[in-house]
C-alpha cells in the first residue's frame, strides 16, 4: 500500500519537505535498482520513469571534502566564515550514491586532520528547517 | 554513441580579427563599454578593416550581466552599441563557457551556409559586486537544490577536487601554487593582463610596503615560502587559497568568423577552426570520478577527431585555469599527461613557456584575469595570436607552431567547450 507521503512527488520540495520530518528520502528506479540521493523523475542512466521513494539510512563515508573560509551568505549569517571555517564535500552513501553534503563535528580549522574514508552518519538536529541541506558527522 | 559519432563542418570557418578589452576592475565602465572596446582592438587588427554593418550575425558570450549589473537581455544592447542593428545577435549562457559555447555557434553557423561573416564573443562585468555577492552569483552556476545548500561554493568544489586529486595521486599543495607562479610569469608579459606581475614581485612589494612602514619585514624565502603563509595567502577553501583562485575581473572578447573561402579578403594569416568538441556533465557527486572532468575528456576527443589530430600534436593550449588544480586536472583530461602526471609535469617545468607542453601563456584566467563570459573567447584570442607569431613578449617561437588548443569549462564541468585552431 502506497502511504500518503510516499505518493509525493520527485521534487526537491518533497525530498526536503521529507528532510524537515526528520527522514531522509531517495529515489529508486523500479526496473533496475538504481538509486540516487536527490529527487529525480527519470533515472539519467535506465531512463525509466517508473521511480519510487526509498528511505536511506543515512550511513555514509566521507569521499572528499573542503573547508570554506570565505562563507556564502546564507552559512555567513549562521556564524561561519574566515574565523571560523567549514567543512563540506562529498559522501558516499550506504546504498551507493554519492551526494553533497556539509560536514559537521569535525575541526573544519585543522583540515590536515580530516580523514576522508571515515565513516559518517547523517545530522538531523543541524539540519536548519528555514534553509534545508544535508549534514553529516563523524559516526 | 551520440558523443563519439565522427562529426565534419559542412564548410570550413576561419578566425580573421580577434580584440580584446583591458581586464582588470573598472568602475566606471559597464558591459557595453568593455564590448564596444573589444570590437575596436578587433577592427584595428582587420588588415582590411570591418563596419559593424559587414558583419551578418552574432553570438554574445554572457554569464549574469542580470545579476553583476541587473541588465539581462544583453545581447541586442551590444549590437546598438556596435552599431550593427538590425543584424541578429543571440546571447548564450553557459556560466564561464558561455563565450566558449557562443563561438561553436558562430562556427555552426558559417559551417550551415547561413552566413559567411560572423561577430563571436562576450563580456562580463563582474566587479559591481563586493566578493562575497561575486562569489553568491558564481555559485548559482552550481546546483542550486543538492549543491549549493550543503554550502558548496565555487572554490568549494574545485577545493573538493583539489583534495581528491592529493588523497589519489602524489599531488601536492605546492604543485597547485606553482601553476599560479607559472601563469603569473606569463602574465606579466600580456599588456591586457588584469595582473602583470609575478608573484615575486608582490612578495618583494609586500617587503617594500612593510619597511617603508616600519613594520617588521617578512623573511620570505621564495615566492613558495611567500604563498604558504596564511597571513599572505589565506585559504579560500582549504587547499585552495587566494591566489589558487582566478581573480574577479571586468572584461570583453570578441572575434570575426569568416567562411575560410573568404579568409584571404580579411588578411593574410587566417587562423582555421580544425575540430570543435563540446560535452556536458554532471554535478560533483554524481560524477564518475571526483578528479577529472568527463565533459573535458568528450569534448577533446571530439575536437582532435575533427582536427585528425592527437594531444601531442597540439604547440601551445590554453586551458580554463579558474583555479590552480583546473589547469592540472585539464593537462590530464586533455591527455597531454597520463592522470595522476599532471602535478609533475608542473614541477619540471613542462608547462612554462619554455617547457614542451607549453600552458596559458596568456597569464590564463589566474593573471590575464577572469570576467567569465568573456574567457573562452579570449582563450581563443590568445592561440590566435599565437599562431600568427603576434604574441609580444610571450611569443613561443613561432616557427613550429601550427595547431593550438582551447579549452572552457562551464561550471564544475557542467559544460565543456574544446577547439582546435591550425595555422593558415
Amino acid at each position: 500500500m502506497t502511504t500518503e507521503s510516499e505518493s509525493r512527488p520527485f521534487n526537491a520540495a518533497s525530498f526536503y519537505a521529507f528532510l524537515k520530518e526528520g527522514r531522509f528520502m531517495g529515489v529508486r528506479c523500479r526496473e533496475n535498482g538504481n538509486i540516487y540521493a536527490e529527487a529525480r523523475p527519470i533515472d539519467p542512466v535506465s531512463h525509466s520513469r517508473d521511480m519510487e521513494w526509498h528511505e536511506l539510512s543515512g550511513r555514509a563515508t566521507l569521499s572528499t571534502f573542503t573547508c570554506i573560509s570565505v562563507a556564502p551568505a546564507s552559512l555567513e549569517a549562521k556564524g561561519f566564515g574566515r574565523n571560523n571555517p567549514y567543512c563540506t564535500g562529498i559522501v558516499t552513501l550506504e546504498e551507493g550514491p554519492r551526494i553533497s553534503a556539509r560536514i559537521a563535528g569535525v575541526d573544519a580549522a585543522n583540515p590536515q586532520n580530516i580523514r576522508t574514508g571515515m565513516a559518517l552518519l547523517i545530522d538531523m538536529s543541524e539540519i536548519d528547517p528555514d534553509e534545508p541541506g544535508l549534514v553529516f558527522r563523524p559516526a | 554513441m551520440a558523443t563519439t559519432r565522427s562529426r565534419r563542418l559542412a564548410r570550413s570557418v576561419s578566425i580573421v580579427g580577434a580584440g580584446l578589452s583591458q581586464f582588470g576592475a573598472y568602475p566606471d565602465k559597464t558591459s557595453r563599454d568593455l564590448f564596444v572596446e573589444a570590437f575596436q582592438d578587433m577592427q584595428e587588427t582587420i588588415d582590411t578593416g570591418i563596419s559593424a554593418q559587414d558583419i551578418e550575425a552574432g553570438y554574445l558570450g554572457n554569464y549574469s550581466a542580470d545579476l553583476f549589473e541587473h541588465q539581462g537581455h544583453t545581447a541586442p544592447i551590444m549590437a546598438d552599441w556596435l552599431g550593427m542593428t538590425p543584424t541578429p545577435i543571440t546571447r548564450i549562457e553557459n556560466a564561464c563557457a558561455s563565450s566558449g559555447s557562443a563561438l561553436r555557434e558562430g562556427v555552426m553557423a558559417i559551417a550551415s551556409g547561413m552566413y559567411d561573416v560572423v561577430l563571436v564573443g562576450g563580456v562580463e562585468k563582474m566587479t559591481s559586486l563586493p566578493t562575497e555577492g561575486v562569489t553568491d552569483v558564481l555559485a548559482s552556476a552550481a546546483d542550486g537544490l543538492y549543491e549549493v545548500p550543503a554550502g558548496l561554493t565555487f572554490p568549494g568544489i574545485f577545493g573538493a577536487i583539489a583534495k581528491a586529486h592529493m588523497d589519489r595521486y602524489e599531488t601536492n599543495l605546492n604543485h597547485l601554487l606553482k601553476v599560479g607562479v607559472k601563469n603569473h610569469e606569463n602574465g606579466k608579459l600580456n599588456p591586457k593582463a588584469q595582473f602583470r606581475v609575478t608573484v615575486r614581485d608582490m612578495m618583494d612589494r609586500r617587503k617594500a610596503r612593510a619597511e617603508q612602514r616600519g613594520e617588521p619585514v617578512p623573511d620570505w624565502d621564495d615566492e613558495l615560502d611567500f604563498l604558504n603563509d596564511a597571513r599572505a595567502n589565506p585559504w579560500i577553501a582549504w587547499p585552495l587559497r587566494l591566489y589558487d583562485c582566478a581573480p574577479i575581473t571586468d572584461g570583453a572578447s570578441c572575434v570575426l568568423l569568416v567562411a575560410s573561402e573568404l579568409a584571404n579578403q580579411f588578411t593574410d594569416k587566417p587562423v582555421h577552426i580544425a575540430g570543435i568538441g563540446q560535452a556536458t556533465g554532471r554535478p560533483l557527486h554524481d560524477a564518475e570520478e571526483l578528479t577529472s572532468l568527463s565533459a573535458a575528456r568528450i569534448a577533446s576527443a571530439q575536437a582532435y577527431e575533427m582536427a585528425g589530430i592527437g594531444p601531442e600534436q597540439v604547440d601551445v593550449a590554453e586551458v580554463h585555469d579558474c583555479f590552480t588544480i583546473a589547469e592540472i586536472v585539464a593537462s590530464e583530461d586533455l591527455g597531454f599527461f597520463a592522470p595522476g602526471e599532471g602535478p609533475h609535469a608542473v614541477d619540471e617545468g613542462r608547462t612554462a613557456r619554455n617547457g614542451d607542453r607549453p600552458i596559458n601563456t596568456s597569464g590564463g584566467l589566474k593573471a590575464k584575469g577572469h570576467p567569465v563570459g568573456a574567457s573562452g573567447v579570449a582563450q581563443v584570442i590568445e592561440v590566435y595570436k599565437q599562431l600568427r607569431g603576434e604574441a609580444g613578449d610571450r611569443q613561443l617561437d613561432n616557427s613550429g607552431l601550427e595547431f593550438g588548443l582551447t579549452h572552457n569549462v562551464g561550471g564544475t564541468g557542467g559544460t565543456c567547450v574544446v577547439n582546435v585552431l591550425q595555422r593558415g
